[in-house]
């Protein structure tokens, strides 16, 4: 059976699967139910200084989209930081924590972009035995009008000079939390490096609006007529967050920087391609608001099975297999070719790839041979862009075939070269290294 | 269960108030908005749909589901009545198993098409509901246009007449409008009055001037009609019932099934129709399906169907089989009737001869077998009735017993024009004849107008 024990700079849990800062993590009555249902570790939803606790708006948080099934593919929330008493959730961290000592416990904070603010809150969190800090520079929303969340995730030098203050004082793992509303993702985790993190998590929430009501012609979620910008997560934020944390991975300079990896997951298939991607362990949050803590029964048993499957002992294992295999644009084999193959046993004649590839791309596949409706690849025009293998309603029906070696590729008229050649050195491009004589 | 399910003879009052209003309720209930968009999102958008293509009105049924899932079930509903103006009776009584269901490519991957016809009523109950009339009559061009019965075919036709500005007088035998989808169908088929309000929402484009209770050859001729009006419609459909051809068939007791359904239809109580204990129906098609189906929900106690023939000729399709096994009926393949048995000239029971293929040709072989029956229904087909045709004046031109017309629905004599089930070479489905009344509705504007226009 495959170990799935996980550990996070230093931070063990029984699996790597974390709730994220977050609604779920807000009191310790969530926080238990979730170690009863199995969950490896939480993130304490994100406590700000002393004082009097902010407020929530009393109307709708979220708004979503879904698909027909009312299937919810994305959502957003406008929730702000935790809004309860800092000594009420001091006090049930430590409980639990003590209660739950093989569960891993970090405490998301956020206060104003001032040492005092930290050094005054850091030594309350490190006295409840929690396992680490998570330093929440993401959130979108409300608190980043206050100079804090995002606002401090846009800005690499206060992410730099914050983690500083943090790690001059406390002894405890700092998680530095990004944002993706920012145009390059490595130059906060750059930042966050420099400033001493021991590692970063991302992403937090998008800034979103999920719709607009066409009777009232205000945004959703909508409180008193108006809306504001919320925080947009679940499914439809992973592949932005695997690009993310891709870029983090194989940035050089920030190579090997632990990552917890946020956006999405909701089963351990996501898991695991994050995972492979270079996160260390993953956080969940929209997974389970839409189904209970329940969930994390199939991540684990689905991770363990997988890797039991394909002879993977730990997460060492797999962590970063995929990091190398992510390169840029440039780098790509152009004499790599593929073409399209539509399985006719499979095949249900629905069309759809012959009017994608008709009206929008190559004009590759037939609607008509011989008088019957049949489905085919011209493989003389087809480029091999895999439209129609994602157009396709059945699954493997059509399926992308790389030519082999020497094989004649129709629509070029050359044989498939064996040579490795790319953008860098081809002849079209004006830039072409000339190889050395 | 009530006290007269087992009265002997043909009894009405079978079962309690409640069962009846239980068995005559919806046969398929209508999709929930829910219900509908889940549905709807089943739909690829086939490019080159199969469905539309098998429809016999052509409706862009592709068009019309994605319209309904992205919430503009309107729009949906003008897509279909582009094609097909009675798109809301075709949604409840087409055969869409053996239509656009049958190709649709989920149908072909899984087995389980897209509800074409569930959803075609879901988006036509939103217009017809809200009387939303999607087309704008044309200045009126004179043109007199005289249509012959009030069904499918005579109303498609009306209507597009009508939108063109030309004026249309509908000529309907029965007492009501609406040809079989009032009189033909089974009950649970169209509820609440379905087929008056739809011939309602069809007649209020104006222009259309509904007589009912006006016969051909017996209130007017064609000769009267081809003087009085620029062009003449015929779509009055098939007047006579085939004969069993059996002994004793004029016993008490043996009935049209086309009567009885109509009969059904009609009734406002159907505790007060009667319906035998023992009820045999004789025929293969969707009509000796309704009339055994309906029988068993009247309460009859043994309904059983005798068809001539095998499983595999059954015009009823698979579905209406189904349909028909599901509610307690017995089919039974490969049996003709040949004696009517009466006491006092009541049926007490039906003699038939079991049936076989000899070559080409289907004989009977010689062995028996006699079922109780105390009401047995005919339904071994329609035949069209000429006579009417010829009071007067030139005769038209028929082919195997039905008008014969051209692919405009062009009669032999100019200025008269057929469609529906009186014409030769149709299919007898409520679809095809509305495309034929709509596509000779076309030609007559044509002709009318020299070439469209007016």
């Amino acid at each position: 059976m495959a170990d799935i024990s996980n550990n996070f700079v230093g931070i063990k849990s029984p699996n790597p699967f974390w709730l994220a800062s977050a609604p779920p993590t807000d009191k310790a009555y969530n926080v238990i139910r979730a170690f009863k249902a199995g969950w490896g570790g939480v993130v304490w939803k994100t406590l700000g200084e002393e004082g009097p606790p902010v407020v929530n708006v009393n109307g709708p948080r979220y708004g979503a989209i879904w698909g027909a099934d009312r299937r919810l593919l994305g959502l957003n929330n406008i929730e702000l930081i935790t809004d309860r008493d800092l000594q009420v959730n001091l006090r049930e961290i430590k409980q639990v924590k003590q209660d739950w000592p093989d569960r891993a416990i970090v405490v998301s904070l956020m206060v104003p972009c001032e040492e005092h603010a930290w050094k005054a809150i850091l030594p309350v969190v490190e006295e409840t035995g929690a396992d680490g800090i998570e330093l929440n520079f993401g959130c979108p929303h409300g608190m980043s009008e206050r100079g804090m969340g995002a606002a401090v995730g846009q800005v690499p030098e206060y992410i730099e000079m914050v983690v500083r203050w943090c790690k001059a004082n406390t002894r405890m793992p700092v998680i530095t939390k990004l944002t993706p509303n920012i145009t390059d993702i490595r130059k906060p985790a750059r930042a966050a490096l420099a400033g001493g993190t021991d590692a970063v998590s991302l992403i937090n929430t998008i800034n979103s609006i999920t719709g607009v009501n066409l009777d009232s012609f205000a945004p959703e979620p909508t409180i008193d007529g108006k809306g504001s910008h919320g925080g947009y997560c679940g499914p439809a934020v992973k592949p932005i967050a695997m690009n993310m944390v891709a870029e983090i991975a194989r940035d050089p300079e920030t190579h090997g920087l632990p990552i917890s990896g946020i956006g999405g997951i909701t089963t351990w298939r996501d898991a695991a391609e994050f995972m492979a991607l270079g996160a260390g362990n993953v956080q969940v949050c929209t997974a389970a608001m839409t189904y209970g803590f329940k969930i994390v029964q199939e991540m684990i048993a689905g991770l363990e099975n997988w890797m039991d499957e394909k002879g993977h002992a730990t997460l060492d294992d797999i962590v970063g297999r995929a990091t190398p295999n992510v390169t840029d644009w440039q780098y790509l084999n152009l004499n790599y070719i593929a073409k399209a193959h539509i399985d006719q046993e499979a095949c249900i004649k629905c069309g759809r790839c012959h009017i994608a590839c008709e009206d929008t791309s190559h004009q590759a596949i037939t609607n008509m041979v011989d008088g019957k409706r049949h489905f085919e690849v011209i493989e003389a025009e087809c480029v091999g862009c895999n439209l129609c293998v994602n157009v396709c309603p059945v699954e493997n029906c059509i399926t992308m075939e790389p030519l082999a070696v020497g094989v004649m590729d129709q629509r070029t008229g050359n044989p498939v070269s064996p040579v490795y050649a790319n953008w860098t050195t081809h002849p079209n491009n004006p830039m072409a290294k000339v190889a050395a004589e | 269960m009530a006290t007269g399910h087992f009265k002997q003879g043909i009894a009405g009052g079978r079962l309690s108030p409640e069962q009846y209003a239980d068995n005559f309720s919806d046969l398929h209930p209508p999709l929930d908005h829910h219900e509908a968009l889940v549905e709807s999102d089943r739909c690829y958008f086939c490019y080159d749909a199969p469905c539309m293509n098998a429809c016999p009105t052509s409706i862009d049924i592709p068009l019309f589901i994605r319209q309904i899932s992205t919430g503009n079930p309107i729009g949906s509903a003008k897509t279909i009545f582009d094609q097909n103006i009675l798109g809301g009776m075709c949604a409840r009584v087409c055969p869409t198993e053996t239509l656009c269901e049958e190709v649709c490519v989920r149908e072909v991957a899984e087995g389980k098409p897209v509800q074409i016809g569930r959803l075609q009523r879901y988006a036509t109950d939103v217009a017809i509901a809200q009387d939303k009339q999607f087309y704008p009559r044309a200045a009126s061009t004179g043109k007199t246009i005289a249509v012959v019965g009030a069904g499918p075919a005579g109303l498609a036709a009306a209507h597009r007449l009508a939108r063109y500005g030309h004026d249309v007088t509908i000529l309907e035998a029965r007492p009501k409008a609406g040809g079989l989808n009032e009189y033909g169908i089974a009950a649970y088929k169209s509820i609440d009055n379905f087929a008056q309000a739809e011939v309602d929402y069809i007649t209020s484009i104006g222009g259309i001037d509904v007589q009912n209770g006006t016969a051909l050859g017996r209130d007017y001729q064609l000769s009267d009609l081809t003087r009085n009006y620029d062009a003449v419609f015929l779509g009055m459909g098939l007047g006579g019932v085939n004969a069993l051809r059996a002994d004793g068939e004029e016993a008490q007791g043996v009935t049209n099934a086309v009567e009885f359904i109509a009969e059904l239809r009609q009734a406002s109580d159907l505790s007060s129709l009667p319906v035998g204990r023992r009820v045999v129906v004789i025929g293969g098609g969707m009509t000796a399906i309704d009339a055994a189906v309906q029988s068993k929900l009247l309460g009859a106690e043994e309904v059983t169907i005798c068809y001539r023939r095998g499983q595999e000729h059954m015009n009823a399709s698979e579905f209406e089989q189904d349909l028909a096994a599901a509610n307690g009926v017995t089919i039974r393949h490969w049996l003709q009737p040949k004696r009517v048995v009466a006491e006092g000239g009541k049926v007490s029971a039906i003699e038939l001869e079991y049936t076989t293929m000899k070559g080409d040709k289907l004989v009977g072989t010689g062995e028996r077998l006699t079922l109780t029956a105390d009401q047995v229904f005919k339904a071994i087909g329609q035949s069209f009735v000429p006579a009417a045709l010829n009071g007067s004046g030139a005769l038209l031109a028929l082919e195997a017993g039905r008008i014969k017309v051209d692919a405009e629905g062009r009669t032999s004599l100019a200025d008269v024009w057929a469609g529906g089930d009186c014409i030769f070479g149709g299919d007898d489905l409520t679809v095809s004849a509305v495309a034929q009344g709509r596509d000779a509705a076309e030609s007559i504007h044509r002709a009318l107008t020299s070439n469209g226009r007016a």
